[in-house]
């Protein structure tokens, strides 16, 4: 596994397994953590007007896309979705390059000509979304595809939203998936609203995986707020992906705490449905059972949130001393040469 | 040289480039165990086998988004639209993803979508279309409309080898109905390169694809009947276009007329029209006319698409409005 370039790493890790050691749960519980104190500062910054276009948080989705990601080998590929910074930190993000590409600096992973996740990062095998959702599915079908050409034994990971699954390029990438059996795995984070439509007006079906048995694949839907369980349903779908025997979809039933963006005040959202998922906060409940197993203490907490702060400050800073791409890039690159 | 049909100078470029290079391969509907609905890639499948021509899904997305992907992470795929007008249901693969991934990510993106193209052939509006129009707007693609065997030998060989997504026109009215000598060895014609098909000093038809031939018909007519002698400029590459070819041989001849298959309003020529407006006004003799299709679909019936598509006497009239001036 690649080795976090990120204070307060956790450890090197072996290839993933099954179960979860001790150590890789408090990786788990570390990025998570990670996740949200960046998410937090990308807010902080927007309502300081120092953000660069919206923001676009993962807060009550950090299990979904920590757990998920964590179940992937050094040389698989990550697709990730707009509200899945956690699963760019897991395969070693740094958070200064998040920041960069947060404030379209010149030095960041697009020089400054997209933001937010959209970059790509071949030497961490992480290809960032864009925002025609649905778009990316069938190119993460293709990347599996190269893969299984070159015989990589790489699985390649996606997501989608519960609006974005209703667009044809989802449906339309993950049925070439299934018929030629390539090692994708299609996670679907319903997180109940698509901006400001409820998961209700997007569909009529109950569970979103159940749309897997139209294309002969295996599909589940598991509560998204679990870590543990989102890594153990991931790593049992990237391991089959691995063994040749094709696509997995997961529904991972999570809620979007925040607006849509910054600027969205969600209003929309019934006051009562976020009292009754907040109790269910992916960190929370992370938490809790790490100090019930005596894996984590007040004391250690306070360290890592106090380190990781420090080293999401470094980071904003760093960002925000760097400078704008000069405006006479602007129409370079279009063309490879 | 040996001489051959448009279609089989295709399927040689693709065969050459796959023996030259591991990374090339093919995917698109039916062109597997059955060779494609126009057999430009007969007998590849047994050769090359199937990991390398793929019969893929129904789906013009997810063939072009996997081939994006797929050249992404250094493949080189060629998918093929089995026509030029289903392309649009994979116009947010071409135009979200292919285009723009260098622009954002620096990577390459070494994609070949094959498109025949075109009417003349009583395929109605969906089997008949010019789409490349479209295209030709669009930043990070790269937009090839060869007119020869040769041509398209050359060019799909160069296609395969740019690190750009190539959006390549076959012209399925020239698959049959054109030979030609096509050079031995591993010959290729670059992208962006124009090409004067016919000499001449009146007048300068500028023009692409399957309306070439009718130009150079016109041009012997012309040659024959009025004693002009109209050079045929050939296009090749739509995106980037060849702007010295072109502006040479406005500021040569003086006069012309632009012809292309697609409709007129927004068409290729109208850029073509633009530059040599903004960059060669003080060479022209007359004012620029144009000739394509009506701006209307491609029609069905025999002879409502005989009257909607350009043809050798629209051109001949034309060119003779053109030199009356």
């Amino acid at each position: 596994m690649t080795a976090p370039t990120t204070a307060g790493a956790p450890h090197e890790r072996r290839a993933p397994g099954a179960k979860l050691s001790n150590p890789e749960r408090l990786d788990l519980y570390y990025y998570m953590l990670l996740a949200r104190a960046c998410d937090d500062a990308i807010l902080r910054l927007y309502r300081q007007g120092k953000l660069v276009g919206g923001a676009y948080t993962g807060n009550g989705n950090e299990a979904t896309a920590v757990g998920s990601a964590y179940a992937l080998g050094e040389r698989d590929y990550l697709f990730p979705m707009h509200r899945d910074l956690g699963a760019h930190l897991v395969r070693g993000q740094t958070v200064r390059n998040i920041f960069l590409q947060q404030l379209a600096r010149g030095e960041s992973l697009t020089r400054g000509r997209d933001g937010t996740g959209h970059y790509a990062d071949p030497a961490l095998r992480i290809y960032g979304n864009v925002s025609h959702l649905g778009a990316m599915v069938p190119m993460a079908a293709g990347v599996a595809l190269a893969a299984t050409m070159r015989g990589e034994g790489a699985v390649v990971m996606t997501y989608i939203g519960d609006g974005g699954c209703n667009t044809g390029e989802v449906h339309e990438g993950l049925n070439m998936a299934a018929v030629m059996r390539l090692p994708l795995i299609l996670i679907i984070e319903n997180n109940q609203f698509a901006y400001s439509t409820p998961v209700d007006r997007q569909h009529a079906a109950l569970r979103l995986s159940d749309r897997a048995a139209g294309y002969g694949i295996p599909g589940t839907t598991i509560d998204g707020t679990n870590v543990t369980l989102v890594y153990e349903t991931c790593w049992n779908a990237v391991d089959r992906a691995r063994r040749g025997e094709g696509p997995t979809l997961i529904e991972s039933v999570t809620m979007r705490m925040h607006g849509h963006s910054a600027s969205d005040d969600a209003s929309y959202v019934p006051k009562e449905m976020l009292e009754e998922w907040k109790k269910k906060d992916p960190l929370a409940r992370c938490e809790k059972i790490l100090r019930a197993d005596r894996l984590l203490s007040q004391e250690s907490i306070d360290t890592m949130k106090s380190e990781i702060a420090a080293l999401v400050e470094e980071a904003v800073a760093f960002a925000a001393e760097s400078p704008y791409p000069p405006g006479e890039d602007a129409g370079k690159g279009v063309y490879a040469p | 040289m040996p001489v051959m049909t448009y279609i089989d100078a295709i399927s040689r470029a693709m065969w050459e480039e796959m023996e030259r290079d591991p990374s090339v391969f093919l995917i698109g509907e039916d062109i597997g165990v059955y060779g494609g609905a126009f057999k430009a890639t007969k007998g590849f499948i047994g050769h090359f086998g199937p990991s390398r021509v793929i019969d893929s899904v129904l789906s013009e997305a997810a063939i072009v988004g996997a081939a994006t992907g797929a050249a992404v992470v250094g493949m080189r795929p060629i998918a093929e639209m089995q026509f030029a007008d289903f392309v649009t249901c994979a116009f947010n693969q071409i135009v979200t993803n292919a285009a723009k991934i260098h622009y954002r990510w620096g990577i390459p993106v070494p994609l070949v979508l094959r498109l025949p193209t075109g009417g003349y052939i009583h395929g109605g509006p969906y089997h008949s279309a010019s789409t490349e129009s479209w295209f030709a707007h669009v930043p990070g693609l790269k937009v090839v409309a060869p007119s020869t065997p040769a041509d398209a030998r050359g060019l799909l060989k160069s296609a395969v080898r740019d690190n750009n997504p190539v959006m390549f026109f076959e012209f399925k009215y020239l698959y049959r109905r054109v030979k030609g000598e096509v050079p031995e060895g591993d010959v290729t014609v670059p992208i962006g390169k124009a090409d004067v098909k016919r000499e001449g000093t009146d007048a300068v038809v500028i023009t692409y694809g399957s309306t070439v031939h009718f130009a150079l018909e016109a041009a012997d007519v012309l040659a024959g009947e009025d004693g002009f002698q109209a050079k045929v400029l050939d296009l090749r590459t739509l995106l980037p276009l060849d702007r010295e070819a072109i502006l040479g041989a406005v500021r040569e001849t003086g006069k012309v007329l632009i012809v292309h298959e697609d409709t007129l309003t927004g068409g290729v020529g109208a850029e073509v029209a633009a530059l040599i407006a903004e960059h060669a006004f003080g060479a022209l003799d007359a004012p620029v006319r144009r000739v394509g299709a009506l701006d209307a679909p491609v029609p069905f019936a025999p002879t409502l698409e005989e009257a909607h598509l350009p043809d050798a006497g629209r051109i001949v009239r034309a060119l003779r409005e053109l030199m009356r001036y």
